[in-house]
């Protein structure tokens, strides 16, 4: 999720890589004893969890690689440490689970390593989507995980589940709303311009956006909390205090297995794909482990272990997949995504960013 | 105590530690971050080493002088109200017996170890319409139904205040405790009301002391920036908080950090601004 980085999370990983390290200390020997190693980044909290106890072990057990798992904070903030380490030639960790507005940051400013393809047999059953290739024709990173931030509301204060987006921008809506407060997270413009203006091509041109940025406008006095931090949200949506609002489907999930009156709904004009990539800094050492490892990823029983257990999107092609109708129905939809004008968010970051934060603010 | 001034390098000898400390804590991070204040921005990807003055021209707009505004009026009032609360406290913790300060002050110090995340999130609770006080109220009966208590402005006062309230009362505290009572009685026997007594003896003795109690509560308010997010609207959020957008989430450095480097001077221009006063009044 794109922004697991609460204090709480990072006070975990400062006291889990405290535990390592006391261990590293105590068993010299075992610490010694794995020759090759891997440094492998993964947003910290749920995610990392769920790959340190199901995914890295079966790894390590097929090719003798130990793992080294980073919790990394949200997106853009792992970029920049990673990039102020690279410039001091070190890399914090190998590979990095990197979402797609970073990724494309890091492209710009040079910072992954291109893939060799040929040592990544497996990434032929990827979706075409999900690889990020470079103006040249380069890759710079295969997709690791999707997931679909979703409409999602409390089921006691709405018995009926909403069925669009349009559903913001009802009258009784009002100071009733939770929604991510950032532009290049929440792509609320991309919902509003599927939504209300014919699909997000009107993003395009300056004038599209803007005309985004006007509709956008008219929910702003639904919104109670624009949220940076999931947990406040998510506490504020079990309770009913804030009933409504866009949040990560497979978190919503997990909430409503615990019993919590909560639905997460695709939409009729779909819920929001967002992905992460494994990208590898050029300030690695571990180039052959990293491709090992991106390897052993972009298998199909790897990646039905994944969505089994994380309860996010596969990214290989459906019909290799194990899942079953209904597990695969549980981390997606059958409706077609809005999909992220990821170039947008880079190609006229400040700018879009100055007009939101006018827009929240002002 | 030596009274005479240092000669030889070995006189300045002690003062190598805590310069030394002040050098690589503070004078080479703020260097670092004045020159990266006017690095060049790459958007769509990261910076490289310049000199521009773009950062700077952006952050002189309306929009950005409202928000600083504001941030400076919060840190201002939650300065106000915690010397109004903490003030009066501590005049009467320090006339309390010993233990019943000690059991005090523990208390207090106990506010310390909470994060600003745990402060932020308890008064979240505390504040809201499903789980709030105003449940309580309903309960009493002095209110119809529960509401709601934030987001709002006075959300983010009430939590900020909370946090900065042990500090305040830590820093009158000695010198409170050293007030020369016979002063007070002084004014009694003359016939002032404990009132006037108050604000008339007590008060002006300890205008020093006051001063820097508001300077460090209003400097460290102006650095929050969980709290606003937690109990405001994002028209109450600070400065403090955009900058973290900048740095964190917008990869912007050089924009970051030149907002940082013009809060700190704002921040810098007023506490001389004030200590010059409290000068001036004191010298008339």
């Amino acid at each position: 999720m794109n922004d697991f980085s609460d204090r709480k999370i990072d006070r975990r990983t400062v006291l889990g890589t405290a535990l390592a390290a006391g261990a590293a200390l105590a068993m010299p020997a075992v610490a010694r004893g794995a020759d090759r190693s891997l440094k492998v980044g993964a947003y910290g909290g749920f995610f990392k969890k769920s790959f340190d106890e199901n995914v890295f072990p079966v790894f390590t057990k097929e090719t003798g690689i130990k793992v080294e798992s980073v919790g990394e904070p949200t997106g853009e903030a792992w970029l920049v440490q990673l990039e102020q380490a690279a410039k001091a030639g070190q890399a914090p960790a190998d590979v990095s689970m990197m979402a797609q507005v970073p990724m494309l940051k890091g492209m710009e400013s040079k910072l992954w390593t291109p893939l060799d393809m040929k040592k990544i047999p497996n990434s032929k059953n990827v979706l075409d989507r999900f690889i990020n290739k470079d103006p040249n024709g380069d890759v710079a990173g295969i997709g690791a995980v999707a997931w679909y931030i979703t409409l999602v509301s409390n089921t006691k204060v709405f018995p009926t589940a909403p069925t669009s987006w349009a559903a913001f921008w009802e009258p009784d809506k009002k100071d009733k709303l939770g929604l991510l407060a950032l532009v290049s997270n929440s792509f609320l413009l991309e919902v509003t311009a599927k939504t209300f203006l014919g699909g997000t091509n009107v993003l395009d041109t300056e004038d599209g956006i803007l005309k985004a940025f006007k509709k956008l406008a008219e929910v702003k006095p639904n919104v109670r909390l624009w949220y940076r931090d999931e947990a406040q949200f998510e506490q504020a949506l079990k309770s009913g205090e804030i009933p409504m609002g866009q949040y990560y489907h497979d978190v919503t999930g997990i909430a409503i297995s615990k019993g919590f009156p909560v639905r997460s709904t695709f939409p009729k004009e779909g819920g929001i794909e967002d992905s992460g990539s494994w990208a590898v800094s050029h300030a690695s050492k571990k180039v052959d482990e990293a491709h090992e490892f991106i390897n052993f990823m972009c298998q199909p029983k790897i990646q039905d272990l994944v969505c089994r257990k994380n309860g996010t999107a596969p990214t290989v092609k459906r019909e290799l997949l194990d899942l079953s109708d209904k597990e695969f129905a549980a981390v997606s939809s059958s409706i077609e995504p809005i999909i992220p004008r990821y170039a947008m968010y880079q190609k006229r970051s400040d700018w879009l960013d100055q007009k939101w934060t006018e827009l929240i603010v002002g | 105590m030596r009274r005479t001034p240092p000669k030889s390098a070995r006189d300045y000898a002690p003062i190598v530690y805590p310069g030394i400390m002040l050098v690589v804590f503070f004078v080479i991070p703020f260097a670092t971050m004045i020159a990266v204040s006017f690095f060049k921005r790459n958007q769509g990807a990261f910076y490289t080493p310049d000199f521009v003055l773009d950062n700077y021209a952006r952050f002189l707009t309306a929009f950005f002088g409202g928000v600083l505004a504001f941030s400076l009026f919060l840190a201002i009032m939650v300065a106000v109200v915690c010397l109004v609360v903490g003030f009066p406290f501590t005049f009467f913790l320090v006339r309390l017996k010993r233990r019943a300060q000690i059991l005090w002050l523990l208390s207090l110090l106990s506010v310390l170890s909470l994060s600003e995340v745990i402060i932020g999130f308890a008064w979240s609770t505390l504040l809201s319409r499903t789980a709030g006080i105003t449940n309580l109220f309903v309960a009493l009966g002095l209110m119809d139904r529960p509401e709601a208590l934030l987001p709002g402005f006075g959300a983010v006062l009430t939590g900020m205040v909370y946090q900065a309230l042990p500090y305040t009362i830590l820093v009158l505290y000695p010198s409170l405790a050293r007030l020369d009572w016979s002063l007070l009685e002084a004014a009694r026997t003359m016939g002032a009301s404990p009132v006037k007594a108050f604000f008339n003896v007590v008060v002006p003795v300890s205008r020093n002391t006051i001063v820097a109690t508001l300077i460090m509560v209003f400097v460290f308010a102006l650095g929050s920036y969980l709290l606003p997010q937690i109990l405001g609207r994002p028209r109450q959020w600070t400065l403090s908080v955009l900058i973290t957008d900048q740095a964190i989430y917008q990869s912007n450095m050089p924009f970051a950090a030149a907002m940082a480097v013009f809060l700190v001077l704002i921040a810098l221009a007023l506490v001389g601004l004030t200590t010059l006063i409290g000068r001036r009044e004191a010298e008339a």
